[in-house]
């Protein structure tokens, strides 16, 4: 053997978190190396913004003075990174299809760092897409009033939302058939949970049956902290309400995800 | 080091998937520094004897030692020492040859220079330097098969599981997978090699175990496994029609098979010196002059054939 072997000998918690961190690069390498993902982090939010802007900034009331490309803007990064989230639920399924998943539970590795890679690396993800969508809201007349506390806070949020929506997602990875089926299913998950929320329209102007789900449901919570946020207005209770819901979301799926990964790879 | 050292250890072994028993008692040794051939058509229990070996998957009964070491009670220690290339290349498609070996290697716990170190020997002596810093997705069928290779010997694992490592390679990339398997073997590594072509275990092991729904149904060396079935046969062509009615007539009883449109007899040898003379014998009698002679000694096809009463389909 020309090359003389070293190995690691650290405690097990060290090369648990090690093991992350390569998992971590492994995903977030594939943030760049996914051209198609990497349009549809981008494009469709920008998409959405220039559509949604131009379609309903006349017709739709946001029941205060603010434009509603302003109004909009919160509901439209929610939203995405509600979608990003969903490349957890992608990634760890087309991993067990592919049968690398088995090679790494052939490896003296901590096997729960894959689902960590792919969680992490949503979170890097979210950042740059929720980063553009404002960048292109600045072109098209999106003005917040947030100072630097309110930025920090914004920045936080979007960590514990993915960290929360991620981990769920991990668990349709597991248990889902196929990559498609995935797909499918993140769309009628995320799709009318967004729109029944206070995310493009007030839920006052929806129909009353409509209203009472939409008006309590976590999404319309997490989207007025943004926007309270985002256009410093004062925060009312939904910020703390958000926040449990996240907390408490990642609480439970973090080992529910942990235990049925492991149930399913030893089948 | 003792001669009769093995390292992998397999004690009547039995998995049930439910009601379906997929292994109903199998026994395998490998000893130190060979290669043993698991061979068997489609379903017969060979993928999920790797996978119990490999520590992927439990089972019901029996006992499974690597080194000593249990695979149930001490995955770990089994897990540093293996390395397992299984039936589809499990490589990340969206990393490059490189970032896939140095992720592995960090993964089997190497430092990062040893790591890359090793990558890079490995990308040479699998004949992948040019496509090192290319997405794996872009690799041909056979490329892929030698990069998951090279992954499952990142760290130099002592024991590796080979499983259908050549399914599906076109007869080019096969070979040239055989040569690097044969290398492990130089190299002093314990092997465990399935396959469902017989000419794969002939090539390349030192023993072979024949297991079928989930039993062993034979053992031993190529050698033995071909003489337990099949005794060497003779096969004469001759260059015109009419020297081959003759020899067919001549012959007689000692024919097996005549074959008319390539002028071919078949003679079945009971003892092979002693009857190759007594054909030439009766040619020589006759003055009868043939084209080309061969003995041929039994396949492993034959003796399939004759354990199973299936016949093994090929494919490629």
């Amino acid at each position: 053997m020309a090359v003389e072997l070293e190995f690691e000998n650290k405690p097990k918690l060290v090369t648990a978190i090690t093991d992350s961190m390569v998992m971590i690069r492994r995903s977030s390498t594939h943030i760049v190396r996914n051209t198609d993902q990497l349009l549809g982090t981008f494009f469709q939010p920008i998409m959405f913004l220039v559509l949604f802007s131009a379609v309903y900034s006349g017709a739709i009331e946001t029941g205060g003075e603010e434009s509603y490309t302003n109004f909009l803007m919160a509901g439209l990064i929610v939203q995405t990174l509600a979608f990003g989230s969903t490349t957890t639920a992608q990634a760890v399924a087309n991993d067990l299809q592919r049968g690398i998943v088995d090679r790494f539970r052939s490896l003296p590795m901590n096997n729960l760092a894959v689902l960590n890679g792919h969680v992490v690396s949503d979170v890097f993800r979210n950042m740059i897409s929720a980063a553009v969508l404002i960048v292109a809201g600045f072109v098209i007349g999106f003005r917040p009033n947030a100072d630097l506390a309110d930025w920090g806070l914004l920045i936080g949020l979007t960590i514990l939302l993915t960290l929360s929506f991620s981990w769920l997602s991990a668990i349709l990875g597991i248990v889902a058939k196929s990559v498609e089926g995935v797909q499918w299913l993140s769309f009628v998950v995320v799709f009318p949970l967004t729109f029944a929320s206070s995310a493009f329209v007030n839920p006052e102007l929806m129909s009353s049956w409509l209203r009472g789900f939409a008006e309590n449901q976590p999404i319309t919570h997490i989207v007025d902290t943004y926007r309270a946020l985002l256009l410093g207005r004062p925060l009312d209770d939904s910020w703390w309400i958000a926040t449990l819901w996240l907390v408490v979301i990642i609480v439970v799926s973090m080992p529910v995800a942990a235990w049925l990964f492991k149930r399913k790879t030893s089948e | 080091m003792a001669k009769n050292d093995s390292v992998i250890k397999v004690k009547g072994l039995q998995k049930s998937y439910g009601k379906t028993e997929v292994l109903k008692g199998i026994d395998i040794e490998v000893a130190r520094g060979t290669m043993l051939a698991l061979l068997g058509p489609n379903g017969a229990g060979k993928t999920t004897t790797v996978r119990i070996l490999s520590t992927l998957l439990g089972y019901d009964k029996g006992t499974v030692a690597i080194e000593g070491f249990d695979v149930q009670k001490d995955a770990d220690a089994v897990r540093k020492i293996i390395g397992l290339t299984g039936q589809s290349a499990a490589v990340d498609e969206l990393l490059t040859g490189r970032e896939n070996l140095v992720m592995m290697g960090r993964l089997y716990r190497l430092t990062k220079e040893s790591a890359k170190a090793r990558a890079q020997e490995l990308l040479e002596e699998f004949d992948l330097v040019k496509a090192a810093e290319r997405p794996a997705k872009t690799y041909s069928g056979g490329m892929r098969r030698r990069l998951d290779l090279a992954v499952s010997l990142i760290a130099t694992p002592p024991v590796i599981f080979l499983d259908e490592p050549t399914t599906g390679l076109d007869p080019r990339s096969r070979i040239a997978m055989w040569d690097i398997i044969e290398g492990l073997k130089q190299k002093g590594s314990t092997i465990l090699l399935t396959t469902q072509y017989l000419e794969e275990a002939d090539q390349l092991a030192d023993q072979i175990i024949v297991i079928d729904g989930g039993k062993v149904i034979a053992k031993g060396t190529a050698k033995e496994l071909k003489a337990k079935v099949g005794k060497d046969r003779l096969e004469l062509t001759f260059a015109t029609d009419s020297s081959f009615k003759k020899a067919v007539n001549v012959l007689g009883k000692l024919i097996q098979e005549a074959d008319k449109e390539e002028k071919t007899v078949t003679v079945i040898l009971k003892d092979t010196n002693e009857d190759v003379r007594k054909v030439l014998d009766v040619l020589a009698r006759e003055k009868l002059k043939f084209d080309a002679m061969a003995v041929h000694k039994p396949t492993l096809d034959d003796v399939f054939l004759s354990l199973t009463g299936k016949q093994v389909k090929e494919e490629v």
